[in-house]
């Protein structure tokens, strides 16, 4: 356990330097103009001034590890487009809360509706409700997730009645960007659970128990829910990730003043540093939120395999 | 061609069968005499050679079991001719530039937003007077094609990095390390960062999209390689001495065709679909590349005007219908190609 630990952190260290690496080496190859507020109306020489004193005219490996060394100490540089000369941290300490609050509500949301539409699913296979149920997730999981959120907002803002832009005060406006955020883990959910179900509903335990006399609903419930519901458990990893792709789409859409949106905006306007910090912070998420739901893995169900997973992410 | 001449020969070796059991077999004991019925038989070296024959083919049974889900088939007719048209309809008479923006000849004005069916504009026209009809059909052959490339990029770097992971002892460390380090990586982040720093293009997205895709393919395959690579038809043929190459593409290759090809058309859905994201953030394809992306992009702008909806509504039913179709399709095929399924 201490060794698998050890190695799985390891890893994840490796691949957080590979990544900050290549982000900031990529991004050397961009224009400079993402550098300056008022790029088009400064000449060369101020040009050049305003390189050599942010450093980037240094050999590369120089800045590679002056980038390094201000990271460790919580320093992503300044802003230079979207709040001129504002720090990064900064920015994003504000901008993250909003994020955190929806991207969890999106997961409790689409565990609560995923697990009991994947346990029906399950329990009535092959009968109406799982071909209805099959049907939903079949369309959830093909129709691109791009093109669903938008028909979501745009009928979902009329039934609801309210405006485009987000009002954080009042619950209404919660409802949709929840909504459509769990939308795919929910498919995801209700779609493994019905599979392992019906794979557990083959075992002899369930041949033992319906000789018994027990009905079929205590079956499906109190038999083969429980030991259906212990392999899900690996997909929790997968669906975090989904769940933070998503919100990048969803909360530039509702226009929430979150971490997604804000890296949609920097992208469009061309602000070289805030899309550094921000690809940086979605990338460290990601690698914390796949260690976790491994480990977690292995603290509920020691028989699980360290390092083997299935499914897509 | 061979699994007709497969058919023709199965048939004549059974009729063959029939004519022997009619002079020599059940049929002909009937009317022998009780004292004879039970002697001994004379041992016949021609009847000691005989063998049962199957007429087993793998990819006839894939087709047939195919062919038996009658909604599959229905869909794949109706997607080879929705892609079919799109690849043919710049050929076809009387069609427009879909950057082409038409000018009323009397205002000097743009049509702009005309309603469908209105004016010559079948699918109606956009905000600066552009043919939808025209533009849906160009798009969707750029966003085909994307995905063609995608998925065929993930296939063949995913199958042979696959092979050699698994075939391979000694790759395997090296392998298993990177890929540790790799699948921590989201996806999408990388396809945000290449488009970020690349210019807008066709090749760009591809690179984007194919730069992790083939992990989880390697990934895959190498898991189903470890599993047969010892099996005794493997071990019989290296022990004959069969090249790597030839077991690989003979023994081991086959035997991943379902999972292999339902991994392609799944590709195909999630391609479009990122597309469309990157679109959305702003770094998808410019405008003079109409793309099923842009399109919807455009569409969203004036999605919130109740009468303007059209613009969105018909990019996204042939993005819908050509992504379901991928994956029901996929689907269908890869439990046909499963031999599983194939006992009857």
């Amino acid at each position: 356990m201490a060794s698998y630990l050890a190695r799985r952190i390891g890893h994840s260290i490796l691949t957080l330097f590979i990544i900050v690496t290549l982000v900031f080496c990529l991004l050397r190859l961009m224009p400079v103009e993402g550098y300056f507020a008022n790029y088009e109306k400064m000449t060369e020489t101020q040009i050049q001034a305003g390189l050599q004193s942010m450093g980037l005219l240094d050999p590369l490996p120089v800045q590679i590890f002056r980038f390094w060394r201000d990271a460790f100490h919580g320093d992503l540089g300044v802003s230079h487009i979207y709040r001129v000369n504002v720090p990064v941290v900064d920015i994003l300490k504000d901008k993250l809360p909003i994020s955190i609050q929806m991207g969890v509500l999106a997961m409790i949301v689409s565990l609560v509706v995923g697990i009991p539409l994947g346990s029906v699913m399950g329990r009535f296979k092959h009968r109406l409700p799982d071909q209805i149920g099959t049907a939903i997730v079949i369309l959830i999981q093909a129709v691109p997730a791009a093109v669903y959120y938008l028909y979501i907002q745009m009928y979902g803002t009329t039934a609801l009645n309210i405006g485009l832009l987000f009002n954080a005060d009042r619950w209404q406006y919660w409802v949709l960007p929840v909504f459509s955020m769990s939308l795919g883990n929910i498919a995801f959910y209700a779609m493994w659970l019905r599979r392992y179900m019906v794979d557990e509903s083959n075992k002899d335990y369930v041949l033992l128990a319906r000789a018994k006399g027990a009905s079929e609903n205590r079956i499906a419930l109190r038999h083969i829910f429980r030991n259906a519901m212990v392999p899900l458990v690996q997909y929790i990893p997968s669906a975090f990730l989904n769940t933070v792709v998503g919100s990048i789409y969803i909360e530039s859409l509702y226009s929430i003043p979150g971490m997604g949106g804000l890296l949609v905006t920097c992208v469009q306007r061309h602000d070289n540093t805030m899309v550094q910090g921000i690809v940086l912070l979605y990338a460290c998420v990601g690698i914390i939120g796949l260690i976790l739901g491994d480990l977690l893995m292995v603290l509920i169900d020691p028989r699980i395999s360290l390092g083997k997973k299935e499914g897509g992410r | 061609m061979l699994f007709f001449l497969k058919n023709a020969k199965s048939a004549q070796l059974e009729s063959a069968l029939n004519a022997k059991q009619a002079e020599d077999g059940p049929g002909a004991w009937a009317n022998l005499p009780e004292d004879q019925l039970f002697t001994p038989a004379d041992f016949s070296e021609a009847r000691a050679e005989a063998t049962a024959y199957s007429n087993y083919s793998y990819w006839g049974s894939t087709l047939r079991s195919f062919l038996k889900n009658k909604f599959a088939v229905a869909l794949l007719i109706a997607l080879v001719a929705v892609v079919g048209f799109a690849f043919l309809q710049p050929h076809l008479p009387g069609q427009v530039d879909p950057n082409y923006c038409r000018v009323d000849p009397d205002t000097g004005i743009q049509l702009r937003n005309i309603a469908p069916g209105v004016d010559g504009f079948v699918w109606g026209s956009n905000a600066i007077g552009q043919d939808l009809w025209a533009r849906i059909w160009a798009g969707t052959r750029t966003s085909l094609v994307i995905a063609f490339f995608v998925a065929m990029i993930e296939a063949v770097v995913g199958i042979t990095v696959g092979v050699l992971w698994g075939y391979v002892r000694q790759l395997d460390f090296f392998f298993t390390e990177l890929y540790n380090i790799c699948d921590n990586i989201p996806s999408t982040i990388i396809l945000i960062l290449i488009s970020y720093v690349a210019s807008p293009s066709v090749p760009t997205l591809i690179l984007g999209m194919s730069l992790t895709g083939w992990i989880a393919m390697a990934r895959f395959i190498r898991n189903q390689i470890l599993i047969i690579r010892d099996r005794d038809y493997n071990v019989a043929s290296r022990c004959i001495g069969t090249p790597t190459f030839r077991i690989v593409l003979r023994n081991l290759l086959p035997y991943l065709v379902s999972v292999i090809m339902l991994r392609m058309a799944l590709t195909v859905p999630a391609a479009i679909g990122s597309e469309v994201f990157v679109t959305y953030i702003g770094l998808g394809l410019s405008v003079e590349t109409p793309s099923l992306g842009n399109l919807i992009n455009d569409g969203r702008q004036v999605m919130m005007q109740a009468g303007l909806r059209y613009q969105l509504i018909y990019p996204t039913i042939i993005l819908s219908f050509v992504t379901i179709a991928f994956y029901l399709i996929g689907n269908a095929f890869s439990d046909a190609a499963d031999p599983k399924n194939h006992l009857q």
